[in-house]
């Protein structure tokens, strides 16, 4: 990991003065099942603020994807709202989804997802791709964070020549293309050992004290200990908050 | 920057179908059949009609040709074998047609008699065309040599000539021997002129054939008689026909069909019996373009469906794509694409498929034809709208065929499609 991009100041992430970046209000989703409806969230209000690392746990069916998909802005709430970088979100056009996603949000997944025919680079210049960046532009930063994460000898290389970890790197780099307000990450070391996996997650703790906003869904308190918050969910609703 | 996003687009879709190559190319090849078959079928319909429409237009556009037929009820009566068959155009016919249809410019009216001609030791035979000179223009007859039989040869029946390349070159060993003589029964003809030998029309008969002797037609009736006398099967035969065929030429091709029913009006009017037959080149001209359109429109079904069956191969394979890449499109999802860029995307390497196909189509189709024309001997045109129509066709049937999987690939849930295994 070259330490000379990584130094933006160590910061306490228990100042109160930092800027609201989601705030949620009553947030709920409800499926419907034949007569049945699931609350999947049943009523979440939360803030999260700029710089923050929160680790949202819970057994399955907590209701904590269901959390990281409206995050993501993959999906709409039912009821209540998100509110994005002060911009509500949560009865947006599919399309305006899809640009905020573009634009603000970045995603890492447990089964990395990269796709199997682009090279390392390629993969980490499709949002920029989507974004319409110009190709040689989009060369220089897709090559810079590949440098980043530590593949920058890489670029080449296919996404099946590499090793788990080192797909999963590049699955950050991809995710940090676009500059997000936020990166989402969905049980990153879920698919590595746990070697790989503290690697990762020592780069998800470094992007952190570079000032990324992280927030990351896991049930393994060893993994959630890397946040610096805390998020435990029950039943569709917050349990308890530490950090 | 539209372009290099296109560009991009373009690779990344070669890239996704390299890497299933087979399948790729199997489904390639379904349009590169149906591109080439159209290419071939409507190359074939094309020089087939062409043959057709370029006979008929040596006839000339503009002549109304009529022949002497014998009657049927005269054909059967063939039992009683002294009888003789009077039948078939008149010199008066003639003279009446020029004299009272005003459009008809001239008429070349002819004589036909099956003779054997002889030089020293060489006999030949031949059939003896009794004509006068309109007969070589109006049916566009090429002089090689001398000069054709003009208006004094005709009025004085004068004994002279006029043979065809072929025939000179077997009766003379040279084919121009201006000034020799050739005996045709026992008279002595001067060979004044030697004209191009031209393969005969297909649907009608213009009394020109390989070995061919035109001479006044004055002189056919003075030296040869007018009984046709011909031993059929043991049977004597005998026929008094004046002409065989008269070439009527039209003062202008808008004409010809009202010259046409003139002609009919008046024959009728003067024989009791059918014993001639019109034909109107123009009039046929028109028929065989006509049979041209349903030839090319049937060809173009057949080659139609063929090309149909590649686009369903095209839209099976990208639904297996749609399918295979569920969790690619829930990643580009979620990065960002909106619905019309996966649809974008996916119609891009449809398009690479069927365009690769109509490209590739185009060379086996320009190609078939050559080969259908070295071994069948049949004539073929590749016409330059025949090959832009199926490029059209296989982007239009990439287009088709694909958008349904690309859309299908768009409404994708991109969580589900995310959690798709």
């Amino acid at each position: 990991m070259s330490q000379a991009n990584m130094n933006a100041p160590p910061t306490s992430d228990i100042t109160p003065s930092r800027e609201v970046i989601i705030e949620l209000r009553d947030l709920q989703k409800i499926y419907t099942m034949g007569d049945n409806r699931v609350h999947a969230l049943a009523g979440i209000s939360a803030t999260f603020r700029r710089g923050e690392f929160w680790a949202i746990m819970g057994s399955s069916g907590s209701g904590k994807s269901t959390m990281l998909n409206l995050l993501g802005c993959l999906d709409r709430p039912t009821e209540g709202s998100y509110e994005l970088e002060g911009k509500n979100v949560s009865q947006l056009s599919d399309d305006s989804l899809s640009e905020i996603r573009l634009r603000r949000i970045g995603f890492i997944f447990q089964s990395f997802n990269l796709i199997a025919q682009m090279t390392v680079q390629e993969n980490i210049e499709l949002p920029l791709f989507y974004q319409g960046w110009d190709p040689e532009k989009s060369q220089a930063r897709s090559a810079e964070l590949a440098q980043r994460v530590g593949l920058g000898e890489r670029l080449t290389h296919r996404p099946t020549e590499l090793s788990g970890g080192q797909q999963q790197r590049v699955a950050v780099a991809r995710a940090l293309a676009n500059d997000p307000a936020i990166l989402l990450a969905d049980e990153p070391t879920g698919n590595l050992d746990s070697a790989t996996g503290d690697q990762i997650m020592e780069l998800l703790g470094d992007l952190h004290r570079s000032g990324v906003t992280i927030i990351m869904v896991t049930h393994e308190d060893e993994i959630a200990n890397h946040a610096s918050h805390q998020m435990h969910m029950r039943d569709g609703l917050i349990d308890r908050i530490e950090g | 920057m539209k372009n290099a996003r296109l560009v991009q687009n373009i690779r990344l879709g070669i890239k996704t179908l390299w890497l299933h190559r087979l399948r790729s190319g199997l489904t390639i090849l379904g349009v590169v059949f149906g591109v080439a078959s159209v290419i071939a079928m409507l190359a074939v319909g094309e020089g087939a009609s062409k043959e057709a429409i370029e006979e008929i237009r040596k006839l000339g556009s503009r002549n109304i040709i009529l022949e002497s037929m014998k009657p049927i009820d005269q054909a059967s009566a063939g039992s009683e074998n002294q009888r003789i068959s009077v039948y078939g155009l008149l010199y008066d016919d003639d003279s009446r047609l020029r004299e009272t249809i005003p459009t008809v410019v001239r008429t070349a009216p002819t004589r036909q008699l099956n003779k054997t001609a002889r030089i020293g030791d060489q006999a030949m035979d031949l059939r003896v065309v009794g004509t006068t000179g309109a007969w070589f223009d109006l049916v566009q007859r090429r002089l090689i040599a001398g000069r054709v039989i003009d208006e004094n040869d005709v009025r004085q029946a004068r004994p002279v000539c006029v043979l065809t390349e072929h025939g000179a070159r077997r009766l003379l060993a040279t084919a121009n021997s201006i000034g020799e003589t050739i005996r045709i029964e026992n008279q002595v003809l001067e060979v004044i002129g030697i004209v191009a030998t031209e393969a005969s029309g297909g649907g009608i008969q213009t009394p020109d054939q390989p070995t061919d002797a035109y001479i006044p037609i004055t002189t056919t009736r003075d030296r040869f008689g007018e009984m046709i006398i011909e031993m059929n099967s043991g049977s004597r035969v005998m026929e008094l026909v004046e002409l065989h065929q008269i070439v009527i030429e039209v003062v202008d091709e808008s004409r010809v069909e009202a010259t046409a029913d003139a002609v009919e009006a008046m024959l009728r009017r003067f024989h009791d019996q059918e014993d001639y037959k019109m034909s109107v080149p123009l009039a046929l001209l028109k028929q065989a373009e006509d049979t041209k359109r349903r030839f090319n429109i049937v060809l173009g079904a057949i080659a139609g469906i063929s090309l149909l069956v590649g686009g369903i191969g095209i839209m099976n394979i990208m639904l297996a794509s749609v399918t295979e890449r569920t969790r690619e499109i829930g990643v580009r999802r979620a990065i960002g694409a909106k619905r019309s860029q996966i649809i974008y995307q996916f119609l891009v390497e449809t398009t690479v498929l069927s365009l690769t196909g109509g490209l590739l189509g185009i060379a086996v189709g320009v190609a078939l034809p050559t080969i259908i024309t070295h071994f069948a001997g049949m004539a073929t045109v590749v016409t330059v709208w025949s090959l832009v129509l199926s490029v059209g066709i296989s982007l239009g049937i990439g287009l088709v065929f694909g958008i349904y999987p690309a859309m299908r690939a768009a409404r994708l849930d991109p969580i589900t499609a995310l959690r798709h295994e």
